[in-house]
């Protein structure tokens, strides 16, 4: 990554874009505080790295892209660990932490997958549960790398729904990854195009899902609609001979 | 979805496991007792026990067991020491083996990983082979002092060595010294006992673990070792759930990885080198209980690392048992006998877990 530099309003969704490679992972990453980074994430005002290490995780949700799952540790399990930073250094999980992790898991529907092991769960069936970790975690911050990128179209909008609603009634800030152009306008306030590690487009959605910029950082053929509603719907062309 | 659902309780009961364990283990150190060659017959040892807690015996309930001093010195000077050190010692190493499993997130790994026991071993065998075993009359005995020393020297310079290229963050280079330090240890040890070979039986006799010799002072001797690794191990069992997911994701839930790490290795090692330093290297148990475990009670940490503790012990006790029976004519070693049942026992338990799933 090389110049990259956003203000992200608390209560608003942004929309990380780009082709393969450009750097959204990386940057999820260092706003985290996974990787080493230069250059500083700011929330309220202070540098994130400077907080207590569970401070910031309380603070900060994060969905990698390719989230390591144990096989054989259970759903409930999973999910529980999402209330880490809450729990004191010698501590265990009290209930509270047992309710909050309940009441998650009902209201993401997988109240069926709580006893299983994950190495039994399909691929989206997972990735809700890594979701439902994210929102256990209650953090007012939510960093989701390509977050549906396994589901079907209804677990989709039931996940991303949930964080739309979770941000209306509690003022999440959301940042995503996304490569569902089309889901990251309808879902995102405002989008950022990420392009070989730079910032190269940047502003509300129908302005950067342009025919034009996408033909340029993509290198596609897209065919932009905007509904009446206000959605931006991104459509792939095939020129046919 | 109907009805109250109380998803969180999901890995079963771990209470009562726990609880179920520890009556097992309480069953299997009374059979410890009154099980033995010599000493009185084996339902009067409970009685003998009772008779001398205060109120109970003579000056009180009236309890009598009839059993002679000499036959109670049987059970309390030579039979309970040994079940006692058995337990602690299985109950360390199959601790040290679910600790180590959880922070290098290798179940294929073992308390011996970094060198605590070819260190240990290494130590031992240069006592023996400099001052001999048989004619030594020390006030107190070189060989676990020393075995304990070499044992935590080669764990630190394994660890430093795996900092030093990999830094803390990945386990994979700290695993990757290990290996190259055990080997150097073990070569070390070979050529000092290729030009000893008169020693050879003795250090051998050491190295394939033995409870047969144990005292109360033993005991006391591992004790205080043994209890703080159990307890700062038992305090880590969380964070050992959290490092599941990943050095980067733990991170990411404000688990202080590099530091977690190196105070559970710091612990384990600590336990497991002074349990190899009184009862040589027993194998199996470090490996094979806490797989044991997790396959019984699940895999969180916060049920393996308690029921590690409590399976442990009972198992090494049980596999003792035979050692002290079958003693003609020579004693089978301890380490033998725990891959000899503990081996069999495994195989089926993988499989019928296999078929249940
Ligand atoms: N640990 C690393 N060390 C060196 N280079 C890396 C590392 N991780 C990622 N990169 C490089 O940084 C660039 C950005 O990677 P990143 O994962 O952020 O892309 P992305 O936008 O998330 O792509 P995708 O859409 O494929 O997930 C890539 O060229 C990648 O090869
Ligand atoms: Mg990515």
């Amino acid at each position: 990554m090389s110049s990259f530099s956003a203000v992200v309003p608390s209560g608003s969704w942004l929309g990380l874009i780009g082709p393969n490679g450009a750097g959204k992972s990386s940057l999820l990453r260092a706003a985290a505080g996974v990787v080493a980074h230069r250059g500083q994430v700011l929330v309220d005002g202070a540098p994130l790295d400077l907080r207590h290490r569970s401070r910031r995780a309380a603070l900060v949700a994060y969905v990698p892209q390719e989230p390591t799952l144990p096989d054989d540790m259970t759903g409930a399990e999973y999910v529980m660990l999402g209330r880490s930073p809450h729990i004191g250094y010698f501590s265990m999980p009290g209930r509270g932490d047992r309710a909050m992790v309940d009441d998650v898991i009902d209201r993401l529907g997988l109240g069926a997958f709580a006893r299983r092991r994950l190495g039994a769960l399909s691929g989206g069936e997972r990735q809700r549960l890594v979701i439902a970790r994210a929102l256990a975690t209650e953090a007012p911050i939510l960093l989701l790398d390509e977050p549906t990128s396994a589901l079907d179209i209804g677990h989709q909008q039931q996940a991303l729904e949930l964080v739309a609603r979770l941000r209306d009634d509690h003022g999440l800030t959301v940042v995503s990854a996304m490569h569902d152009l089309t889901l990251a306008g309808m879902y995102s306030d405002r989008l950022v195009l990420l392009h070989e590690g730079a910032m190269v487009a940047e502003g509300p959605v129908a302005e950067v899902l342009s025919a034009d910029t996408l033909a340029e950082f993509y290198g596609v053929r897209v065919t932009v609609h905007h509904e009446a509603d206000g959605t931006v719907v991104v459509v792939p062309r095939r020129d046919r001979l | 979805m109907t009805g109250p659902s109380h998803p969180s309780s999901a890995s079963g009961h771990p209470r009562l496991w726990v609880i179920a364990s520890i009556v097992v283990l309480a069953a299997v150190a009374a059979a410890g007792a009154m099980i033995g060659p010599a000493g009185p017959d084996w339902w009067r040892v409970p009685l003998a026990m009772l008779e001398r807690i205060p109120l109970l015996g003579a000056d009180g309930l009236g309890i009598s067991s009839g059993v002679t001093e000499r036959e109670w010195s049987i059970v309390w000077d030579i039979r309970m020491p040994r079940v006692v050190l058995a337990g602690i010692v299985g109950a360390m190493l199959s601790l040290g083996g679910a600790s180590y499993q959880g922070v290098f997130r290798n179940p294929l790994v073992d308390p011996y990983l970094l060198g605590a026991a070819a260190g240990g071993g290494l130590g031992a065998t240069l006592v023996i082979t400099t001052f001999g075993r048989s004619g030594l009359d020390w006030p107190v005995d070189p060989v676990p002092l020393v075995a304990f020393v070499f044992a935590l020297g080669t764990v630190a310079v394994t660890y430093a060595v795996g900092a030093s290229f990999g830094g803390l963050r990945t386990s994979g280079t700290l695993v990757l010294a290990g290996v190259a330090m055990v080997s150097l240890m073990t070569a070390i040890q070979t050529f000092v006992l290729q030009r000893n070979s008169d020693v050879v039986r003795e250090v051998y006799n050491w190295i394939l673990g033995r409870l047969s010799t144990a005292t109360w002072s033993d005991v006391l001797l591992v004790l205080p070792y043994v209890s703080v690794s159990a307890i700062v191990l038992g305090m880590h069992r969380r964070h050992l759930d959290v490092l599941r997911v990943g050095d980067d994701e733990a991170i990411a839930l404000g688990v202080p990885v590099a530091r977690v790490r190196l105070v559970v290795v710091v612990a384990a090692t600590l336990g497991t080198a002074a349990v190899v330093a009184v009862s040589g290297l027993i194998g199996f148990v470090g490996l094979v209980v806490p797989h044991m475990v997790r396959l019984m009670a699940g895999s969180s940490y916060r049920v393996v690392i308690p029921l590690a503790v409590t399976i442990g012990a009972s198992f090494l006790i049980l596999a003792d048992i035979p050692g002290r029976t079958l003693s003609s004519p020579a004693e089978v070693p301890i380490g033998v006998v725990t891959a000899f049942i503990g081996a069999p026992f495994f195989i089926v338990l993988l499989r019928t877990r296999q078929v249940s799933r």
